[in-house]
Protein backbone atom coordinates (compact mmCIF):
# COMPACT_ATOMS: atom_id res chain seq x y z
CA UNK A 1 0.00 0.00 0.00
CA UNK A 2 2.79 2.67 1.02
CA UNK A 3 4.54 2.14 -2.46
CA UNK A 4 1.84 3.93 -4.65
CA UNK A 5 2.03 6.74 -2.21
CA UNK A 6 5.86 7.00 -1.76
CA UNK A 7 8.01 8.59 -3.87
CA UNK A 8 10.95 6.15 -4.92
CA UNK A 9 13.53 6.69 -2.58
CA UNK A 10 16.92 4.67 -1.56
CA UNK A 11 16.01 5.21 1.90
CA UNK A 12 16.08 1.49 3.29
CA UNK A 13 13.28 1.01 6.13
CA UNK A 14 10.45 3.05 5.29
CA UNK A 15 8.12 -0.12 5.86
CA UNK A 16 8.93 -0.14 8.97
CA UNK A 17 9.34 2.96 10.72
CA UNK A 18 5.92 3.95 8.69
CA UNK A 19 4.47 0.40 10.40
CA UNK A 20 5.70 1.29 13.83
CA UNK A 21 4.31 4.78 13.28
CA UNK A 22 0.69 4.11 12.28
CA UNK A 23 0.33 1.06 14.31
CA UNK A 24 0.80 2.84 17.84
CA UNK A 25 -0.41 6.32 16.67
CA UNK A 26 -3.56 3.85 15.72
CA UNK A 27 -4.15 1.96 19.26
CA UNK A 28 -2.84 4.66 21.61
CA UNK A 29 -4.40 7.86 19.78
CA UNK A 30 -6.54 7.36 17.41
CA UNK A 31 -8.74 4.09 18.33
CA UNK A 32 -9.49 5.58 21.59
CA UNK A 33 -10.58 8.97 20.17
CA UNK A 34 -12.60 7.20 17.84
CA UNK A 35 -14.34 5.44 20.80
CA UNK A 36 -15.27 8.25 22.15
CA UNK A 37 -16.80 9.53 18.68
CA UNK A 38 -18.55 6.46 18.39
CA UNK A 39 -19.87 6.69 21.83
CA UNK A 40 -21.76 9.93 21.22
CA UNK A 41 -22.83 8.68 17.55
CA UNK A 42 -24.48 5.74 18.88
CA UNK A 43 -26.08 8.04 21.78
CA UNK A 44 -26.81 10.33 19.08
CA UNK A 45 -26.39 14.52 18.37
CA UNK A 46 -29.60 15.35 20.34
CA UNK A 47 -28.97 13.40 23.63
CA UNK A 48 -25.78 14.92 23.47
CA UNK A 49 -27.03 18.45 22.85
CA UNK A 50 -29.24 18.06 26.01
CA UNK A 51 -26.19 17.05 27.66
CA UNK A 52 -23.88 19.69 27.04
CA UNK A 53 -26.95 23.05 27.11
CA UNK A 54 -27.73 22.18 30.19
CA UNK A 55 -27.01 24.79 32.84
CA UNK A 56 -24.22 22.66 34.94
CA UNK A 57 -22.23 21.11 31.58
CA UNK A 58 -22.32 25.00 30.25
CA UNK A 59 -21.68 26.65 33.19
CA UNK A 60 -18.14 24.62 33.66
CA UNK A 61 -17.37 24.67 29.88
CA UNK A 62 -17.78 28.76 29.95
CA UNK A 63 -16.18 29.07 33.36
CA UNK A 64 -13.30 27.26 31.52
CA UNK A 65 -13.00 28.71 28.39
CA UNK A 66 -13.44 32.34 29.69
CA UNK A 67 -11.12 31.51 32.40
CA UNK A 68 -9.11 30.01 30.19
CA UNK A 69 -8.72 33.26 27.46
CA UNK A 70 -8.26 35.68 31.07
CA UNK A 71 -5.09 33.67 31.59
CA UNK A 72 -3.81 33.30 28.48
CA UNK A 73 -3.61 36.81 27.90
CA UNK A 74 -2.06 37.68 31.68
CA UNK A 75 0.05 35.41 29.91
CA UNK A 76 0.45 37.22 26.59
CA UNK A 77 1.61 40.57 27.68
CA UNK A 78 3.58 38.74 30.70
CA UNK A 79 5.08 36.03 28.19
CA UNK A 80 6.87 39.50 26.13
CA UNK A 81 7.80 41.19 28.76
CA UNK A 82 9.50 38.37 30.18
CA UNK A 83 10.76 37.36 26.71
CA UNK A 84 12.26 40.66 26.15
CA UNK A 85 14.21 41.43 29.46
CA UNK A 86 15.42 37.46 29.03
CA UNK A 87 16.97 38.55 25.44
CA UNK A 88 17.83 41.88 25.56
CA UNK A 89 18.66 43.05 29.14
CA UNK A 90 21.58 41.70 31.29
CA UNK A 91 21.04 41.49 35.07
CA UNK A 92 21.92 38.22 37.81
CA UNK A 93 20.58 35.62 37.92
CA UNK A 94 19.23 35.73 34.49
CA UNK A 95 19.88 32.49 33.37
CA UNK A 96 18.64 31.02 36.75
CA UNK A 97 15.66 32.85 35.65
CA UNK A 98 15.64 31.51 31.82
CA UNK A 99 15.96 28.32 33.27
CA UNK A 100 12.94 28.47 35.63
CA UNK A 101 10.28 29.61 32.98
CA UNK A 102 9.96 25.83 32.00
CA UNK A 103 8.87 24.63 35.69
CA UNK A 104 5.69 24.31 34.47
CA UNK A 105 6.02 21.96 32.14
CA UNK A 106 8.41 20.25 34.54
CA UNK A 107 6.64 20.11 37.58
CA UNK A 108 3.78 17.72 37.74
CA UNK A 109 0.19 19.56 38.22
CA UNK A 110 -0.59 17.59 41.43
CA UNK A 111 2.41 19.28 42.53
CA UNK A 112 1.61 22.41 41.30
CA UNK A 113 -2.11 21.96 42.21
CA UNK A 114 -1.21 21.79 46.18
CA UNK A 115 1.64 24.39 46.71
CA UNK A 116 -0.84 26.98 44.76
CA UNK A 117 -3.57 25.88 47.03
CA UNK A 118 -1.27 25.99 50.05
CA UNK A 119 0.24 29.38 49.19
CA UNK A 120 -3.24 30.99 48.01
CA UNK A 121 -5.69 29.26 51.05
CA UNK A 122 -6.53 31.92 53.53
CA UNK A 123 -4.34 30.32 55.90
CA UNK A 124 -1.61 30.77 53.27
CA UNK A 125 1.46 33.09 53.15
CA UNK A 126 -0.10 34.90 50.02
CA UNK A 127 -4.09 34.14 50.56
CA UNK A 128 -3.64 35.55 54.34
CA UNK A 129 -2.04 38.68 52.92
CA UNK A 130 -5.05 39.14 50.48
CA UNK A 131 -7.34 38.11 53.19
CA UNK A 132 -6.59 41.07 55.14
CA UNK A 133 -7.70 43.28 52.33
CA UNK A 134 -10.32 41.48 52.23
CA UNK A 135 -10.14 39.48 49.21
CA UNK A 136 -10.64 35.50 48.50
CA UNK A 137 -8.19 33.42 46.03
CA UNK A 138 -8.00 30.00 46.48
CA UNK A 139 -11.31 28.48 46.03
CA UNK A 140 -13.04 31.32 44.11
CA UNK A 141 -12.25 31.63 40.19
CA UNK A 142 -9.30 33.51 41.26
CA UNK A 143 -7.85 30.82 42.37
CA UNK A 144 -8.44 28.96 38.94
CA UNK A 145 -7.11 31.58 36.94
CA UNK A 146 -3.83 31.57 39.29
CA UNK A 147 -3.46 28.24 38.40
CA UNK A 148 -4.02 28.82 34.82
CA UNK A 149 -1.82 31.80 34.18
CA UNK A 150 0.91 29.00 36.26
CA UNK A 151 0.49 26.08 33.46
CA UNK A 152 0.02 28.42 30.72
CA UNK A 153 3.29 30.84 31.68
CA UNK A 154 5.97 29.24 29.37
CA UNK A 155 3.90 28.88 26.25
CA UNK A 156 4.51 33.07 24.77
CA UNK A 157 7.93 33.60 26.18
CA UNK A 158 9.33 30.62 24.08
CA UNK A 159 7.47 31.12 21.44
CA UNK A 160 8.76 34.85 21.63
CA UNK A 161 12.17 34.74 22.62
CA UNK A 162 13.48 33.07 19.52
CA UNK A 163 11.86 35.84 17.11
CA UNK A 164 13.32 38.50 19.33
CA UNK A 165 16.66 37.55 19.30
CA UNK A 166 16.58 37.70 15.72
CA UNK A 167 15.13 41.02 15.16
CA UNK A 168 17.80 42.91 13.49
CA UNK A 169 19.24 46.20 15.53
CA UNK A 170 19.29 48.35 12.42
CA UNK A 171 15.57 48.57 12.26
CA UNK A 172 15.51 49.22 15.34
CA UNK A 173 18.36 51.92 14.46
CA UNK A 174 16.71 53.02 11.77
CA UNK A 175 13.26 53.91 13.78
CA UNK A 176 15.55 56.09 15.91
CA UNK A 177 17.26 57.58 13.55
CA UNK A 178 13.76 58.57 11.42
CA UNK A 179 13.08 60.74 15.06
CA UNK A 180 10.67 57.84 16.46
CA UNK A 181 11.01 57.75 20.31
CA UNK A 182 11.79 54.59 22.33
CA UNK A 183 8.38 53.73 23.40
CA UNK A 184 7.19 54.66 19.37
CA UNK A 185 9.61 52.03 18.07
CA UNK A 186 9.17 49.66 20.64
CA UNK A 187 5.06 49.67 19.65
CA UNK A 188 4.91 50.68 15.98
CA UNK A 189 8.14 48.48 14.85
CA UNK A 190 8.94 46.10 17.61
CA UNK A 191 5.39 44.67 18.55
CA UNK A 192 3.88 44.38 15.15
CA UNK A 193 6.93 41.81 14.50
CA UNK A 194 6.46 39.54 17.58
CA UNK A 195 2.90 39.53 17.47
CA UNK A 196 2.30 36.12 15.15
CA UNK A 197 4.62 34.13 17.86
CA UNK A 198 2.95 35.70 20.56
CA UNK A 199 -0.33 35.12 19.54
CA UNK A 200 0.47 30.96 18.61
CA UNK A 201 1.76 31.06 21.99
CA UNK A 202 -1.63 32.76 23.25
CA UNK A 203 -3.47 30.35 21.44
CA UNK A 204 -1.17 27.18 22.63
CA UNK A 205 -1.66 28.38 26.54
CA UNK A 206 -5.41 28.96 25.62
CA UNK A 207 -5.50 25.27 24.48
CA UNK A 208 -3.54 23.75 27.49
CA UNK A 209 -5.44 25.47 29.89
CA UNK A 210 -8.76 24.63 28.35
CA UNK A 211 -8.24 20.95 29.29
CA UNK A 212 -6.27 21.57 32.70
CA UNK A 213 -7.32 19.56 35.54
CA UNK A 214 -4.69 18.99 38.14
CA UNK A 215 -3.65 21.78 38.86
CA UNK A 216 -6.98 23.90 39.17
CA UNK A 217 -9.27 21.07 40.89
CA UNK A 218 -7.17 21.28 44.46
CA UNK A 219 -7.48 25.13 44.86
CA UNK A 220 -11.08 25.65 42.84
CA UNK A 221 -13.25 24.31 45.27
CA UNK A 222 -15.03 22.76 42.77
CA UNK A 223 -18.59 24.24 43.89
CA UNK A 224 -21.28 23.23 40.70
CA UNK A 225 -21.82 26.56 38.12
CA UNK A 226 -19.67 28.77 40.66
CA UNK A 227 -15.83 26.89 40.31
CA UNK A 228 -16.40 23.66 38.60
CA UNK A 229 -14.25 23.30 35.45
CA UNK A 230 -15.25 21.27 33.07
CA UNK A 231 -12.87 18.18 32.93
CA UNK A 232 -13.82 17.70 36.64
CA UNK A 233 -17.30 17.04 35.52
CA UNK A 234 -16.37 14.72 33.16
CA UNK A 235 -14.34 12.72 35.89
CA UNK A 236 -17.39 13.32 38.19
CA UNK A 237 -19.43 12.00 35.52
CA UNK A 238 -17.47 8.42 35.00
CA UNK A 239 -17.54 8.09 38.98
CA UNK A 240 -21.45 7.75 38.69
CA UNK A 241 -21.00 5.37 35.23
CA UNK A 242 -22.39 7.93 33.55
CA UNK A 243 -20.91 7.09 30.51
CA UNK A 244 -23.05 9.09 28.33
CA UNK A 245 -22.63 12.58 29.57
CA UNK A 246 -19.12 12.13 30.47
CA UNK A 247 -18.67 11.43 26.69
CA UNK A 248 -20.85 14.54 25.90
CA UNK A 249 -19.16 16.65 27.49
CA UNK A 250 -15.89 14.89 26.28
CA UNK A 251 -16.93 15.16 22.78
CA UNK A 252 -17.73 18.88 23.57
CA UNK A 253 -14.34 19.46 24.56
CA UNK A 254 -12.44 17.65 22.50
CA UNK A 255 -14.37 20.02 19.28
CA UNK A 256 -12.83 23.09 21.13
CA UNK A 257 -9.52 21.71 21.45
CA UNK A 258 -10.17 21.47 17.58
CA UNK A 259 -10.99 24.63 17.04
CA UNK A 260 -8.44 26.04 18.90
CA UNK A 261 -5.80 23.79 17.04
CA UNK A 262 -7.23 25.23 13.69
CA UNK A 263 -6.81 28.51 15.10
CA UNK A 264 -3.16 28.32 15.71
CA UNK A 265 -2.56 27.02 12.09
CA UNK A 266 -4.72 30.01 10.47
CA UNK A 267 -2.06 31.86 12.62
CA UNK A 268 0.84 30.43 11.53
CA UNK A 269 -0.35 30.70 7.84
CA UNK A 270 -1.28 34.18 8.24
CA UNK A 271 1.97 34.95 9.84
CA UNK A 272 4.23 33.52 7.50
CA UNK A 273 2.93 35.58 4.51
CA UNK A 274 3.04 38.22 6.51
CA UNK A 275 6.66 38.31 7.94
CA UNK A 276 8.20 34.98 6.68
CA UNK A 277 9.35 33.87 10.32
CA UNK A 278 8.02 32.26 13.06
CA UNK B 1 26.45 53.50 31.37
CA UNK B 2 25.79 56.50 33.86
CA UNK B 3 22.51 58.04 34.61
CA UNK B 4 23.76 61.70 35.03
CA UNK B 5 25.31 61.29 31.74
CA UNK B 6 22.94 62.98 29.19
CA UNK B 7 23.52 60.24 25.98
CA UNK B 8 21.73 57.46 26.11
CA UNK B 9 21.43 54.70 23.38
CA UNK B 10 18.45 55.69 21.12
CA UNK B 11 18.22 51.50 20.76
CA UNK B 12 17.94 51.14 24.56
CA UNK B 13 15.29 51.66 26.95
CA UNK B 14 16.00 54.22 29.97
CA UNK B 15 17.86 52.76 32.80
CA UNK B 16 14.50 53.17 35.01
CA UNK B 17 12.71 51.70 32.59
CA UNK B 18 14.25 48.45 32.31
CA UNK B 19 14.75 48.53 36.19
CA UNK B 20 11.07 48.56 36.43
CA UNK B 21 10.37 45.68 33.49
CA UNK B 22 13.27 43.45 35.30
CA UNK B 23 11.30 43.71 39.09
CA UNK B 24 7.74 43.62 37.36
CA UNK B 25 8.55 40.31 35.80
CA UNK B 26 11.00 39.01 38.84
CA UNK B 27 7.84 39.67 41.00
CA UNK B 28 5.48 38.01 39.63
CA UNK B 29 7.87 34.77 38.87
CA UNK B 30 8.09 34.86 42.76
CA UNK B 31 4.49 34.82 43.13
CA UNK B 32 4.09 32.38 40.89
CA UNK B 33 7.13 30.20 40.00
CA UNK B 34 9.20 30.74 42.97
CA UNK B 35 7.01 30.71 46.13
CA UNK B 36 5.44 27.70 45.04
CA UNK B 37 8.45 25.29 44.28
CA UNK B 38 9.88 26.88 48.04
CA UNK B 39 6.21 26.08 49.49
CA UNK B 40 6.79 22.19 48.29
CA UNK B 41 10.10 21.41 50.28
CA UNK B 42 9.04 24.11 53.20
CA UNK B 43 5.74 22.15 53.97
CA UNK B 44 7.73 18.68 53.66
CA UNK B 45 9.76 19.61 56.16
CA UNK B 46 7.68 21.45 58.66
CA UNK B 47 7.85 18.85 60.73
CA UNK B 48 11.48 18.52 60.31
CA UNK B 49 13.78 15.81 58.65
CA UNK B 50 12.54 13.14 60.18
CA UNK B 51 9.10 12.63 59.92
CA UNK B 52 9.50 13.95 55.56
CA UNK B 53 11.72 10.72 55.83
CA UNK B 54 9.94 8.52 57.85
CA UNK B 55 6.63 8.95 55.44
CA UNK B 56 8.50 8.40 52.34
CA UNK B 57 9.35 5.15 54.06
CA UNK B 58 5.51 4.20 54.76
CA UNK B 59 4.03 1.83 52.23
CA UNK B 60 1.65 3.94 50.16
CA UNK B 61 4.81 6.27 49.63
CA UNK B 62 7.08 3.74 48.64
CA UNK B 63 4.43 1.39 45.93
CA UNK B 64 3.44 4.91 44.82
CA UNK B 65 7.52 5.49 44.04
CA UNK B 66 7.68 2.00 42.32
CA UNK B 67 4.94 2.17 40.57
CA UNK B 68 5.80 5.75 38.63
CA UNK B 69 8.99 4.51 37.91
CA UNK B 70 7.45 1.20 36.29
CA UNK B 71 4.97 3.13 34.45
CA UNK B 72 8.02 5.85 33.26
CA UNK B 73 10.19 2.63 32.47
CA UNK B 74 7.43 0.82 30.28
CA UNK B 75 5.81 4.03 28.46
CA UNK B 76 9.25 5.58 28.33
CA UNK B 77 11.01 4.12 25.85
CA UNK B 78 7.73 2.94 23.80
CA UNK B 79 7.52 6.68 23.14
CA UNK B 80 11.40 6.88 22.22
CA UNK B 81 11.09 3.83 19.89
CA UNK B 82 7.61 5.47 18.09
CA UNK B 83 9.57 9.32 17.87
CA UNK B 84 12.54 7.88 16.16
CA UNK B 85 10.33 5.52 13.85
CA UNK B 86 8.05 8.46 13.32
CA UNK B 87 10.80 11.17 12.91
CA UNK B 88 12.55 8.84 10.17
CA UNK B 89 9.53 7.94 8.01
CA UNK B 90 8.84 11.43 8.44
CA UNK B 91 12.31 12.86 7.37
CA UNK B 92 13.97 10.47 5.29
CA UNK B 93 11.02 10.23 2.47
CA UNK B 94 8.60 12.23 0.53
CA UNK B 95 4.82 10.92 0.95
CA UNK B 96 1.09 12.08 0.08
CA UNK B 97 -0.38 12.88 3.76
CA UNK B 98 2.53 14.05 5.42
CA UNK B 99 1.24 17.19 7.34
CA UNK B 100 -1.49 15.09 8.00
CA UNK B 101 0.36 12.48 9.82
CA UNK B 102 2.52 15.00 11.44
CA UNK B 103 -1.03 16.57 12.90
CA UNK B 104 -1.90 13.27 14.23
CA UNK B 105 1.12 12.55 16.16
CA UNK B 106 1.15 16.45 18.15
CA UNK B 107 -2.69 15.50 18.50
CA UNK B 108 -2.16 14.27 22.18
CA UNK B 109 -0.80 17.53 22.99
CA UNK B 110 -4.39 19.75 22.29
CA UNK B 111 -6.30 17.27 24.20
CA UNK B 112 -7.29 17.49 27.88
CA UNK B 113 -5.58 14.65 29.95
CA UNK B 114 -8.90 13.95 31.28
CA UNK B 115 -10.55 13.46 27.96
CA UNK B 116 -7.47 11.34 26.70
CA UNK B 117 -8.05 8.99 30.13
CA UNK B 118 -12.48 9.24 28.93
CA UNK B 119 -11.19 7.91 25.54
CA UNK B 120 -9.30 4.65 26.59
CA UNK B 121 -12.07 4.12 29.50
CA UNK B 122 -14.66 4.09 26.86
CA UNK B 123 -12.03 1.93 24.24
CA UNK B 124 -11.33 -0.12 26.65
CA UNK B 125 -13.39 -0.43 30.05
CA UNK B 126 -15.01 -3.24 31.41
CA UNK B 127 -18.33 -2.18 30.14
CA UNK B 128 -17.33 -1.74 25.86
CA UNK B 129 -17.31 -4.67 24.05
CA UNK B 130 -12.96 -4.77 23.55
CA UNK B 131 -12.76 -3.99 27.26
CA UNK B 132 -15.26 -6.84 28.06
CA UNK B 133 -13.34 -9.08 26.13
CA UNK B 134 -10.11 -8.47 27.47
CA UNK B 135 -11.37 -8.57 30.90
CA UNK B 136 -13.04 -12.16 30.57
CA UNK B 137 -9.86 -13.28 28.84
CA UNK B 138 -8.08 -12.48 32.24
CA UNK B 139 -6.28 -9.04 30.83
CA UNK B 140 -7.96 -5.97 32.68
CA UNK B 141 -6.84 -2.91 31.24
CA UNK B 142 -8.67 -0.03 32.90
CA UNK B 143 -8.08 -0.11 36.49
CA UNK B 144 -5.04 -1.84 36.29
CA UNK B 145 -1.35 -1.08 34.88
CA UNK B 146 -1.65 -1.17 31.41
CA UNK B 147 -4.22 1.33 31.46
CA UNK B 148 -1.77 3.70 33.09
CA UNK B 149 0.66 2.74 31.00
CA UNK B 150 -1.09 3.28 27.82
CA UNK B 151 -2.86 6.81 29.46
CA UNK B 152 0.77 7.89 29.89
CA UNK B 153 1.61 7.03 26.20
CA UNK B 154 -0.81 9.21 25.22
CA UNK B 155 -0.18 11.87 26.93
CA UNK B 156 3.62 12.48 26.17
CA UNK B 157 3.20 11.18 23.03
CA UNK B 158 4.26 13.75 20.26
CA UNK B 159 7.62 15.11 22.96
CA UNK B 160 10.13 13.09 21.27
CA UNK B 161 9.34 12.96 17.70
CA UNK B 162 8.80 16.83 18.44
CA UNK B 163 12.43 16.98 19.08
CA UNK B 164 13.63 14.81 16.57
CA UNK B 165 11.48 15.60 13.25
CA UNK B 166 12.76 19.36 12.61
CA UNK B 167 16.77 18.20 13.88
CA UNK B 168 16.46 15.49 11.31
CA UNK B 169 14.49 18.39 8.66
CA UNK B 170 17.86 20.72 9.24
CA UNK B 171 20.25 17.65 8.80
CA UNK B 172 19.29 16.10 5.75
CA UNK B 173 19.32 12.76 3.99
CA UNK B 174 23.11 13.58 2.16
CA UNK B 175 25.16 11.46 4.96
CA UNK B 176 22.58 9.02 4.92
CA UNK B 177 22.74 8.08 1.28
CA UNK B 178 26.49 8.61 0.97
CA UNK B 179 26.99 5.70 3.44
CA UNK B 180 24.37 3.87 1.45
CA UNK B 181 26.93 4.03 -1.44
CA UNK B 182 29.33 2.90 0.39
CA UNK B 183 27.54 -0.27 1.15
CA UNK B 184 26.35 -0.36 4.67
CA UNK B 185 23.36 -1.71 5.83
CA UNK B 186 20.17 0.33 6.56
CA UNK B 187 20.43 -0.17 9.98
CA UNK B 188 24.12 0.50 10.47
CA UNK B 189 23.25 3.43 8.55
CA UNK B 190 20.99 4.10 11.44
CA UNK B 191 23.19 3.31 14.28
CA UNK B 192 26.64 5.01 13.37
CA UNK B 193 25.29 7.56 11.30
CA UNK B 194 21.98 8.73 11.92
CA UNK B 195 21.70 8.40 15.70
CA UNK B 196 25.08 9.90 16.88
CA UNK B 197 23.62 13.12 14.58
CA UNK B 198 20.67 13.25 16.87
CA UNK B 199 21.05 12.05 19.93
CA UNK B 200 21.19 15.47 21.96
CA UNK B 201 17.74 16.04 20.74
CA UNK B 202 16.57 12.28 21.14
CA UNK B 203 18.48 12.73 24.77
CA UNK B 204 16.17 16.08 25.02
CA UNK B 205 12.74 14.07 23.45
CA UNK B 206 13.19 11.77 26.29
CA UNK B 207 13.89 13.97 28.83
CA UNK B 208 10.63 15.91 28.86
CA UNK B 209 8.49 12.94 27.86
CA UNK B 210 10.11 11.52 31.15
CA UNK B 211 9.22 14.37 33.24
CA UNK B 212 5.38 14.60 31.94
CA UNK B 213 5.46 10.52 32.14
CA UNK B 214 5.89 10.88 35.64
CA UNK B 215 4.10 13.66 36.44
CA UNK B 216 1.05 12.60 34.69
CA UNK B 217 -2.00 13.42 36.38
CA UNK B 218 -5.81 13.73 34.69
CA UNK B 219 -5.04 11.23 32.53
CA UNK B 220 -4.12 8.24 34.73
CA UNK B 221 -7.01 9.93 38.04
CA UNK B 222 -9.63 8.72 35.06
CA UNK B 223 -7.83 5.59 34.18
CA UNK B 224 -6.83 4.02 36.87
CA UNK B 225 -9.24 4.13 39.46
CA UNK B 226 -7.01 4.84 42.53
CA UNK B 227 -6.34 1.60 43.49
CA UNK B 228 -3.78 2.06 46.23
CA UNK B 229 -0.42 -0.45 45.57
CA UNK B 230 -1.66 -1.14 42.30
CA UNK B 231 -2.40 1.64 40.03
CA UNK B 232 -1.62 4.97 42.47
CA UNK B 233 1.05 6.55 40.91
CA UNK B 234 2.81 9.25 42.90
CA UNK B 235 0.72 12.27 41.92
CA UNK B 236 -2.47 9.98 42.23
CA UNK B 237 -0.49 9.15 45.56
CA UNK B 238 -0.20 13.21 46.39
CA UNK B 239 -3.89 13.75 45.73
CA UNK B 240 -5.10 10.96 48.26
CA UNK B 241 -3.05 11.71 51.06
CA UNK B 242 -3.79 15.84 50.52
CA UNK B 243 -7.69 15.05 50.79
CA UNK B 244 -6.85 12.90 54.12
CA UNK B 245 -5.00 15.87 55.52
CA UNK B 246 -1.88 13.80 55.46
CA UNK B 247 0.03 17.38 54.74
CA UNK B 248 3.74 16.29 55.43
CA UNK B 249 3.28 13.08 53.59
CA UNK B 250 1.55 14.87 50.69
CA UNK B 251 4.26 17.42 50.60
CA UNK B 252 7.45 15.16 51.04
CA UNK B 253 6.49 12.38 48.04
CA UNK B 254 5.80 16.15 45.99
CA UNK B 255 8.65 17.39 46.89
CA UNK B 256 10.50 14.20 45.62
CA UNK B 257 8.48 14.89 42.23
CA UNK B 258 9.96 18.45 42.27
CA UNK B 259 13.51 17.41 42.74
CA UNK B 260 12.88 15.41 39.43
CA UNK B 261 11.47 18.63 38.19
CA UNK B 262 14.38 20.73 38.92
CA UNK B 263 16.89 17.71 37.47
CA UNK B 264 14.70 17.88 34.79
CA UNK B 265 15.52 21.43 33.85
CA UNK B 266 18.88 21.50 34.91
CA UNK B 267 19.87 18.86 32.45
CA UNK B 268 17.65 20.60 30.25
CA UNK B 269 18.97 23.90 30.19
CA UNK B 270 22.53 22.12 30.00
CA UNK B 271 21.89 20.18 26.90
CA UNK B 272 20.52 23.79 25.38
CA UNK B 273 23.74 25.53 26.90
CA UNK B 274 26.50 23.23 25.37
CA UNK B 275 24.47 21.12 22.70
CA UNK B 276 22.52 24.09 21.24
CA UNK B 277 23.75 23.23 17.47
CA UNK B 278 22.59 19.89 18.00
CA UNK B 279 18.67 20.62 18.82
CA UNK B 280 15.99 22.43 16.93
CA UNK B 281 16.09 25.93 15.96
CA UNK B 282 13.63 26.94 18.71
CA UNK B 283 15.32 25.67 21.23
CA UNK B 284 18.49 27.53 20.84
CA UNK B 285 18.45 30.41 23.18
Amino acid sequence: MPSMLIRRSAMPGFNLAMGITVTMLSVIVILPIMALLMRGLVWGPAEIWATVSSERVRGALFLSFRLSVLAALFNLVFGVMLAWILVRYRFPGKRLIDAAVDLPFALPTAVAGIALTTLYAPNGLFGGIAADMGLRIAYTQAGIFVALVFVGLPFVTRTVQPVIAEIEHEVEEASASLGASRLTTLRRVILPMLMPAALTGFALALARSVGEYGSVIFIAGNIPNRTEIAPLLIVIRLEEFNYNAAAAIGIAMLLISFLMLFAINLIQIWSRRRIGYV
Amino acid sequence: MSDLIAFRNPTEESPWARRLLIGTVVSILSLLLFAPLFVVFSEALSRGWMTAVESLGQRDAWQAIRLTLTVAAISVPMNAVFGLAAAWAITKFDFRGKAFLITLIDLPFSVSPVVAGLCLVLLLGANSTLGGMLVGAGVPIIFALPGVVLATVFVSFPFVARELIPVMIEQGRAEEEAALTLGASGWRVFRTVTLPNIRWALLYGVLLCNARAMGEFGAVAVVSGRIRGETATMPITIEMMYNEYLSVAAFTLAAVLALLALMTLALKSILEWYHADALAATRRH
